[in-house]
């Protein structure tokens, strides 16, 4: 889409940093208005998310999801391909991950795990191939297409805790998966569980996707100028087909690992919204996958830490998104002023 | 069992209201070109600040206005990033999804204390329109309800009046359609939409003071649960016209206000399928396979005078 996003992300590293540190100040203007010393607060919030060994788990814990959802807009974007169906496509990474933990029970875990992460990215990258393809061939925009298709996806997880999957206690909930199909924890007597090293493996491959591979030159030539790669001779529609597979196979990978890592069971609302909190991680990221990492520990943190500013501070925890919020909507701001100084 | 036919489609008028209130604004951001992804926050932030105003005056109509009011200022900081910047409009309206998700909560928390759900206000009677609403059958469901259910249903055909037969209405569609053009003939392309922005805002915060003020009565913590997403499904599926778009709220409605019914008559669709339903059309609309699906030539392209 021509002119749509107006530049891809611009070369200064240090605006995002800029735009943190403006987006606290600004939340300390708030916690100050609460008759609350701010630095006392943030102190609480920063113990809070990484002053512990138990803080710093549960960190990662909301980092994990944020990560692979933020690596699949990434990838999407770089190629110019909305994809904001992440949240619908983590929903179908977490059906089927559920399907595989509720019937193969008599797999042993060093097979069933596999099992489900293979199964959790086809899922996703299924769900958002549907969308790809639609754009691929009939041009259909697939902003909307990726919209919609979350809230089906959030709609049938709905329907399977209340009809098919419910468990017997009568709660709108499944029944807890097999025990080898829960993810092992890396460190005993936390929630710290191996997804975040799934996504730190996937944040590895994408990065190298992107410098190393042709298929990663071919992703950002078109996100540069998609005309232009089609005269170059670059399969336009087949790219972002393949694009879309990795973008919801890897946002099918956070809803396995909020599954089979956290949760345990299928249950609706499981996902307070990381699919798009996702984007907004990608985005602070500049989408790299280093940036990314950064960007999905610094919002795994807030998550966290807000609850023991509120706890310790009595700033209330829904601060964070504000933070969170602010941040983004800063970074935009400055990087069109940046743009525009960079012009003249 | 047999349905409760009446009871069902009053309710299905009422719980239309609010997604038609938000959808009716943002036909006309879309129609000018623009993707208000920041509605859900919008409306949340209004759902606060309406009951908040409600609350501390007693009086609801000054309840809907600061709903309203501070709706459009969210609007107007959506139109400043997107229309005057040119940022892009998916991060905007994003981060203002966010940015009001922990708005709303934190100002309900410092304001209303920690326990949500405790506070409540009088809200909005009834009103029985003589004569009307003494009707059999008609009368329990159309001519029974709150006055801004009234209001909205009486706004579907000025809204398309407003779209389809005035001046602004036009400029409205050229600055969707071609942005470059309109600014030739001299038509303001950031002033129009600057203007839908304001007015989607408003509109989205006045659908989200109804689910304080005029329905549920009390605060919840994000009360309005996707309220504004479906408000872009029922603009999507009403190919961005207010008589369409009426249509599709009554459909995803009827979803809504059969749940209850289905979950007790153990009926055999699922009500969560009735609720896909407009989701599902509104795909197969967009592949061209029924009808043809009409999105603004310039919908979510900043437009930027320099680069023309």
């Amino acid at each position: 889409m021509k002119g749509f996003s107006s530049k891809m992300p611009s070369r200064s590293i240090l605006l995002p940093p800029m735009a943190i540190l403006l987006a606290l100040a600004i939340g300390a203007l708030t916690i100050l208005a609460l008759g609350i010393n701010p630095i006392f607060a943030y102190a609480a919030l920063f113990q809070g998310a990484f002053g512990s060994l138990h803080s710093l788990t549960e960190t990662f814990v909301k980092a994990s999801p944020l990560l692979f959802t933020g690596l699949a807009a990434a990838v999407a974007f770089r190629c110019r391909v909305w994809n904001i169906g992440a949240e619908g496509q983590l929903y179908m990474g977490a059906v089927v991950t559920t399907w595989a933990g509720l019937t193969l029970v008599e797999v042993p875990a060093a097979l069933l795990i596999p099992l489900l992460i293979l199964l959790s990215f086809a899922a996703g990258a299924m769900w958002a191939v549907i969308a790809g393809a639609l754009k691929a061939k009939f041009k259909v925009n697939e902003i909307i297409l990726t919209l919609m298709l979350n809230f089906i996806a959030i709609y049938f997880v709905s329907y399977l805790v209340e009809g098919p999957w419910r468990d017997p206690s009568g709660i709108t909930y499944s029944p807890p998966l097999t025990t080898s199909a829960w993810l092992p924890t890396l460190v005993s007597g936390t929630r710290l569980h191996l997804g975040i090293l799934l996504a730190f493996v996937c944040a590895v491959f994408i990065s190298l996707l992107f410098r190393k591979t042709v298929l990663g030159y071919k992703i950002q030539a078109i996100g540069a100028n998609p005309e232009a790669s089609r005269y170059a001779g670059i399969e336009v529609s087949k790219t972002i087909i393949i694009v879309m597979v990795i973008s919801g196979g890897l946002a099918g990978l956070a809803g396995m690992g909020e599954i089979a890592g956290v949760q345990h069971r299928l249950m609706s609302g499981f996902s307070p919204w990381y699919g798009f909190l996702g984007i907004l991680v990608a985005m602070l990221g500049k989408l790299r996958p280093f940036g990314i990492v950064v960007a999905s520990i610094l919002f795994g943190g807030l998550l966290v830490g807000g609850d023991a500013m509120q706890r310790v501070g009595g700033v209330p925890a829904p601060l964070v998104f504000v933070l969170q919020g602010l941040i983004v909507l800063l970074l935009l701001f400055y990087e069109h002023v940046f743009a525009r100084f960079a012009r003249s | 069992m047999a349905l409760p036919v009446v009871e069902i489609s009053a309710a299905i008028i009422e719980m239309s209201t609010p997604l038609l209130i938000a959808a009716l604004g943002e036909i006309f951001v879309e129609r000018s070109g623009v993707l208000n992804l920041g509605i859900e926050g919008m409306m949340l932030v209004g759902a606060f600040s309406g009951f908040a105003g409600a609350y501390f005056s007693g009086n609801f109509l000054f309840g809907f206005l600061i709903g309203l009011v501070v709706g459009m200022s969210i609007g107007a900081l959506m139109a400043y990033l997107s229309v005057k910047l040119g940022v892009d409009q998916i991060l905007a309206g994003l981060a203002i999804w966010i940015f009001s998700i922990g708005l709303s909560t934190f100002l309900a928390r410092t304001i209303l204390g920690i326990a949500p759900g405790t506070v409540t206000i009088k809200g909005l009677e009834p009103i029985n329109i003589p004569l009307l609403s003494q009707l059999p059958i008609l009368g329990p469901i159309l001519f029974q309800h709150n006055i801004l259910v009234y209001l909205v249903l009486i706004s579907v055909p000025l809204f398309h009046i407003l779209l389809f037969r005035t001046t602004f209405g036009l400029k409205v569609r050229a600055v969707g359609e071609n942005p470059k053009a309109a600014d030739t003939l001299g038509i303001h392309v950031h002033r129009i939409r600057f203007l839908c922005l304001l007015l989607g805002g408003a509109m989205a915060g006045l659908a989200g003071s109804y689910l304080t003020v005029a329905r549920y009565h009390v605060w919840i913590e994000e009360v309005t649960a996707g309220m504004g997403w479906i408000a872009l499904v029922v603009v999507f599926f009403g190919k961005r016209s207010p008589y369409r778009a009426l249509l599709g709220a009554w459909i995803i409605a009827t979803g809504f206000s059969l749940r209850y019914y289905l979950q007790i008559a153990a009926f055999w669709i699922p009500y969560q399928f009735i609720l896909m339903l407009p989701y599902i059309l509104t795909i197969i609309l967009l592949v061209g396979i029924v009808g043809k699906e009409e999105t603004p030539a310039a919908f979510c392209i900043p437009y930027k005078r320099e680069e023309t």
